[in-house]
């Protein structure tokens, strides 16, 4: 029998990366190139359609610009302001729409290309003249041209694409992963991001094999190509041969079965060999997940990440819409719990894209920028608790990075709850307020902060980036990125402290939970509740059935020693062999 | 027909701004509305158009308005240029 060593080191055509999301799939390949605009000048055979297409790219340029636009007003002086406000005008410009729906029906080609060629007449007209605020202008203009075009395109695309395909491109944004998934894609293949991308992270949750990190996949592989992904090693195997073919079918089948016996396990608890009981919370990133949810086994949702609902409906819903989105959500999770986490926006998670900070992840994100525009968070706040009438809510704040944050965000809820009292709406009025731990100061105080709130959740991803100063989508400086390095070892296990101290429950909700490798050090450092995609949690289960508490404290004690991750991992890896615990990876 | 010669008297010249303004205006008659400047022509009507124009602090265009509501138009039109804009 051969193993997956002999066929990767005699495999000339693989392509090796980071095994973003597990699993085995064999497809065909939809290579999606769209950083460089290419603009088809295709003949059409429907102008009506065409035009229809066009008149549908406006209306979502318009709404994409009317949202700039409203956050422009707030934030820029009037006359960045009114760039936008000329561009919104642009789309409603009855002289250049009428040229470029009549030359649609004359030319029979592409939208696209005409409107390139339309808007471009005026830049060039802009460019000849002696003024530089004109060449300022034109770029201003191109902003526009192609924000109709990448929405022509769109939906060209999304007619284009065929359903299971794996999708292979540069990089993929949370948007761009969701749309594939809608096409019911196989599997993705990046050149960029790493293990914590969004577009891992939505992978995950989604079930869907990803191979990331690649640096040129995405050059190698063509249109068309068969390939097979292998989300649990981090290859790709371009045109595989017959012998290839064959050992990876046998896999896939192997692969079933595992996941055949593991289903057994749905309803069993995540209870250690010594009888500690750890609570397996599911995250959700998107709406369709919550029927993973409920067949996952979980006991509740333990990060709902509200801004997720931004993307999906492309600007931000009022209070009655998000009382709907909550509500349906408690009810459906009913008896078990769901933490709301507070719109997390800014960072690399919601991109105002014409309101550019130099430094995101270090900027107005999280609890800040919720502060910053407080009738939003309200309005959130509001419908949170209209929602928690069944007392299944819970409501997380995140990026608090002081006592202050943590005050006048309990102010706000407060305030609210008093407004509804007033209204006589119904609401839990002891709904537990939590925060995130997941900057640097807010783990060193942590003692202070619980004893402030009802809850503290851990965010691994945020924290390790922040704790070891590296972009987790960095593929240059990914190798800091340490999850087991003895920082966040030692990091977790002063906020665990703390949190015990106070008495108040304490959880870990980042990627690193999801790391089968690091449930049993996890589950030593005193952790009693872990959040992770669904599709991971009967993995884990079946990994705490597998070793006692009482030596996995002991690991933990050992690994708080440490000088150097390695040492930590080595530490772990023995435990997983003295213990007998295999990880899928390696049954297959 | 009605043809005026009207001069930029504002600092920042014909900027995004005031565009976006005479193109609102523009919008609220049913008359034709062209302004001209060195052998072009541009629709008062269309905000990509006058954007086109570089026009600063001294320069002259000529403006045309035809049609049933051209002296109010031209009324309203003319004013807000020779107010500078509302930038003086």
């Amino acid at each position: 029998m051969k193993s997956f060593k002999d066929i990767y080191k005699n495999s000339e055509n693989k392509i090796a990366g980071i095994a973003a999301a597990p699993g085995i799939v064999i497809g065909n390949v939809y290579l999606f190139t769209k950083e460089k605009l290419e603009i088809s000048k295709a003949p059409i055979t429907n102008s009506e359609e065409a035009i229809t297409n066009f008149e549908e790219a406006l209306k979502q340029s318009k709404k994409e610009l009317n949202k700039i636009f409203g956050i422009a007003r707030e934030k820029m002086d009037e006359v960045r302001a009114a760039i936008f406000e000329a561009q919104l005008m642009i789309l409603d410009d009855p002289i250049l729409l009428g040229n470029i729906e009549k030359r649609i029906k004359d030319e029979m080609i592409q939208p696209e290309f005409i409107v390139a060629d339309e808007i471009s007449k005026y830049q060039e007209l802009m460019i000849i003249s002696h003024e530089s605020y004109m060449k300022e202008r034109a770029h201003d203009i191109e902003d526009i041209k192609y924000r109709i075009i990448r929405n022509l395109q769109k939906k060209r695309w999304q007619s284009k694409i065929e359903k299971n395909l794996i999708v292979v491109s540069e990089s993929l944004t949370p948007a761009d992963t969701l749309l594939f998934s809608r096409r019911e894609a196989l599997g993705f293949v990046t050149d960029h991001g790493g293990l914590t991308s969004h577009a891992a992270i939505i992978s995950r949750s989604l079930n869907i094999p990803a191979v990331v990190g690649t640096h040129n996949a995405s050059t190698l592989i063509n249109d068309g190509d068969t390939i097979i992904v292998d989300g649990f090693h981090g290859y790709i195997i371009t045109n595989p041969t017959e012998i290839q073919l064959e050992f990876f079918k046998g896999k896939q089948k192997k692969l079933f079965e595992i996941q055949k016996g593991l289903e057994e396990l749905k309803d069993q608890p995540a209870v250690t060999i010594d009888g500690k009981e750890i609570n397996l919370e599911a995250n959700v990133d998107v709406t369709g997940e919550i029927d993973i949810v409920i067949t996952s086994g979980a006991k509740g949702i333990g990060l709902y990440r509200s801004e997720q609902i931004l993307n999906e409906i492309g600007s931000f819903p009022d209070e009655e819409e998000q009382t709907i989105i909550y509500s349906k959500l408690a009810s459906r999770i009913y008896p078990k719990f769901v933490t709301i986490r507070a719109f997390d926006i800014g960072g690399d998670k919601f991109r105002f894209s014409e309101y550019k900070e130099p430094n995101p992840f270090l900027g107005l994100r999280g609890v800040r920028f919720l502060l910053e525009n407080e009738t939003l968070f309200r309005t959130q706040i509001r419908a949170v608790l209209r929602a928690s009438e069944h007392k299944n809510i819970k409501f997380m704040i995140p990026m608090i990075s002081t006592l202050e944050e943590v005050w006048r965000s309990l102010d706000i809820i407060h305030e609210c709850k008093s407004d509804l009292k007033r209204e006589k709406v119904k609401f839990d009025n002891h709904i537990k307020i939590g925060i995130m731990v997941e900057v640097p100061s807010a783990a060193v105080m942590a003692k202070e902060y619980s004893e402030e709130v009802d809850f503290l959740s851990i965010g691994t991803n945020d924290l390790i980036q922040y704790m070891m100063a590296v972009d987790r989508g960095n593929d240059l400086v990914s190798n800091l990125y340490q999850e087991f390095s003895p920082v966040i070892i030692r990091t977790i296990d002063h906020i665990v402290s703390a949190a015990k101290k106070s008495k108040i429950p304490v959880s870990i909700c980042g990627e690193m939970a999801a790391d089968t490798l690091a449930i049993p050090l996890l589950v030593g450092l005193g952790l009693d509740s872990l959040s992770m995609s669904p599709a991971t949690i009967l993995y884990a289960k079946r990994i705490i059935r597998g070793f006692e508490y009482k030596k996995a404290k002991l690991l933990a004690e050992e690994c708080l020693q440490c000088k150097t991750e390695i040492d930590i991992q080595k530490k772990v890896k023995k435990f997983f062999d003295e213990n007998n615990i295999t990880r899928t990876r390696n049954i297959i | 027909m009605i043809e005026k010669i009207v001069k930029i008297v504002n600092k920042a010249g014909l900027h995004t701004r005031p565009a976006a303004t005479i193109v609102k205006l523009a919008a609220k008659y049913k008359s034709e509305f062209f302004i001209y400047r060195d052998g072009m022509s541009i629709n008062g009507k269309s905000i990509i158009g006058v954007m086109t124009l570089a026009a600063e602090i001294g320069s002259e265009l000529k403006l045309t308005f035809e049609g049933s509501d051209e002296q109010q138009a031209c009324d309203e039109i003319v004013a807000y240029f020779e107010r500078g804009f509302d930038e003086l």
